[in-house]
């Protein structure tokens, strides 16, 4: 049984030229069971990218640890897939090259590799563009790479930094009906950071809003909507009455970031 | 016309690239077949070709051409192969670079022709002492420019591809070389330009063949006809060498250019 458990994870960012330091996340707490696909939603600047980036191993907690089935996180590796918000396929290589880069780097053999990435490039939707370069795709395909490349290592656990923040809104929609389909199949952990209130509650089982400055969780509230879910779902009453309470939660830390800056 | 970035058809810019030379050419025949300069000075252009015809055809001058560019290649050559894994080790590793980036950059201002004295005395003047001309001034720019693209690799693909569950290795290999290979190549190109200027100023002393070679020896001959011919040679040369450098590089990484 797979968990990642957040235990006590704080980030304190040393001061520039000695000024303060500024402390982006406090001490926070947070269980992820097997399946679970929690979205992390508050405004910019309240640490959610940098508790994102402590579980991906990129960043170290000042206090506090993160454990994943029981071991404890001290490094990136293939056992957490990552998708940034930024696009961050490896322009030198073709769609499929990009997917399998993780497989080549673990050394799966080449056979095995070509049907994993076929596999992958299926469910992505990116077949006839196996041999583009990054270049050549639009952003909602890059990103659908880049989601392909994170699936196709097999890890425990999808860890998203927004992924979906430059695209419109269009794109984005299809992004998360299509990322909401890998998920009800696959059922991996995902952790789910963004800052758009009805992308977290369509593609989440539960929503973690968090404060801003120093960033802390402020609630965590479940969805319960049945899978597999519907577009059509954003306009039902459960999906209203959810938004409004998270507007009303996000609103009030927005208000307070703004005044800070 | 004249409006910033607005694009120009292929035929204008052929014409208007070809124009200028046209014009450069029409300018220098003004100045000497016009009397405004002194024939001993300056030879006017059709002495130049007739002198340059002569130079081909009576004095073997495709040996010495030969000859030059062999020594600019072979010197370029090793000074590339030593250089660049020196340059990717440099941009990667902290403390390499922090152990080499100060002397490098002192190195590389020192002037490679400034050697050429000592190279005489160490080496002789064989083609040992060419190439290691060559080499001084081609080795610490091209270590520099390498280390310097390495350095400024994203950051966000370094940090995909540990995600991704690559080793620090793998990262060297798979991440930084092929992400700056177009860079290093554009910096080679630059550098092959610079190659050019140290094998004359080599070839000028001590040497008894090559286009700087017979460059002077015109001096003494006051034929300013065949030192233009010789200079023009070069020119050409370095055009056709860039081209070819320039062709390689689109067709290597054509990702870029997709």
């Amino acid at each position: 049984m797979s968990e990642l458990v957040i235990d006590g994870v704080g980030r304190t960012f040393p001061g520039v030229r000695g000024g303060k330091p500024t402390t982006a996340l406090q001490p926070t707490s947070l269980t992820v069971p097997e399946n679970d696909f929690v979205s992390i939603l508050g405004p910019s600047g309240c640490g959610k990218s940098t508790l994102l980036r402590i579980v991906a191993g990129l960043d170290h907690p000042s206090v506090g640890k993160v454990v994943l089935d029981g071991r404890e996180i001290r490094g990136p590796g293939p056992d957490r897939g990552m998708v940034f918000q930024s696009y961050t396929l490896f322009p030198w290589l073709t769609v499929e090259d990009n997917i399998g880069f993780g497989l080549r780097e673990k050394g799966v053999p080449e056979n095995e590799r070509r049907e994993i990435v076929a596999d992958y490039i299926d469910r992505v939707g990116l077949h006839g563009f196996e041999r583009h370069w990054p270049k050549q795709l639009s952003g909602g395909m890059q990103q659908r790479t880049a989601i392909a490349r994170a699936l196709a290592n097999n890890p425990k656990i999808l860890l998203l930094d927004e992924p979906f923040g430059a695209l419109d809104n269009q794109t984005r929609g299809l992004m998360q009906e299509m990322l909401l389909g890998i998920w009800e199949r696959e059922h991996k952990m995902v952790l789910f950071v963004t800052h758009d209130i009805e992308e977290a509650i369509f593609v989440a089982s539960r929503v973690v809003t968090m404060s801003a400055r120093p960033g802390r969780v402020k609630s965590i509230i479940p969805v319960d909507l049945p899978y597999p879910r519907h577009y059509t779902i954003k306009s039902s009453p459960e999906f209203s009455a959810l938004r409004s309470q998270l507007t009303e939660e996000i609103r009030s830390e927005a208000i307070l970031a703004a005044q800070e800056q | 016309m004249f409006r910033p970035f607005q694009p120009v058809g292929y035929g204008t810019r052929v014409l208007l690239g070809v124009g200028f030379f046209v014009f450069f050419v029409a300018f220098w025949s003004l100045a000497t077949f016009g009397g405004f300069v002194s024939r001993t000075f300056l030879a006017d252009p059709l002495t130049m070709v007739a002198d340059g015809w002569y130079l081909l055809s009576q004095r073997g001058f495709l040996y010495d051409i030969a000859m030059t560019v062999w020594r600019v290649v072979g010197g370029f050559a090793i000074a590339a192969l030593i250089a660049v894994p020196i340059g990717i080790a440099m941009g990667t590793y902290k403390p390499i670079e922090a152990m080499l980036e100060p002397f490098v950059s002192f190195a590389r201002y020192l002037p490679a022709s400034a050697f050429v004295p000592l190279l005489i005395l160490w080496a002789g003047i064989g083609e040992t002492q060419k190439l290691l001309v060559i080499f001084i001034g081609a080795f610490f720019q091209i270590i520099l420019m390498v280390a310097g693209s390495v350095g400024n690799t994203r950051r966000d693909l370094v940090e995909a591809a540990y995600t991704l569950g690559a080793t620090d290795r793998g990262i060297v290999r798979r991440v930084l070389m092929p992400a700056n290979a177009p860079d290093i190549a554009e910096s080679l190109r630059l550098v092959l330009g610079w190659a050019w200027t140290y094998v004359i100023v080599a070839e000028l002393i001590g040497a008894s063949s090559g286009i700087g070679y017979m460059i002077i020896n015109s001096q003494a001959l006051m034929a300013t006809g065949q030192i233009i011919f010789g200079i023009i040679v070069i020119g050409i040369i370095g055009l056709i060498s860039d081209a070819l450098f320039k062709a390689v590089n689109q067709w290597l990484f054509s990702w870029r250019l997709a």
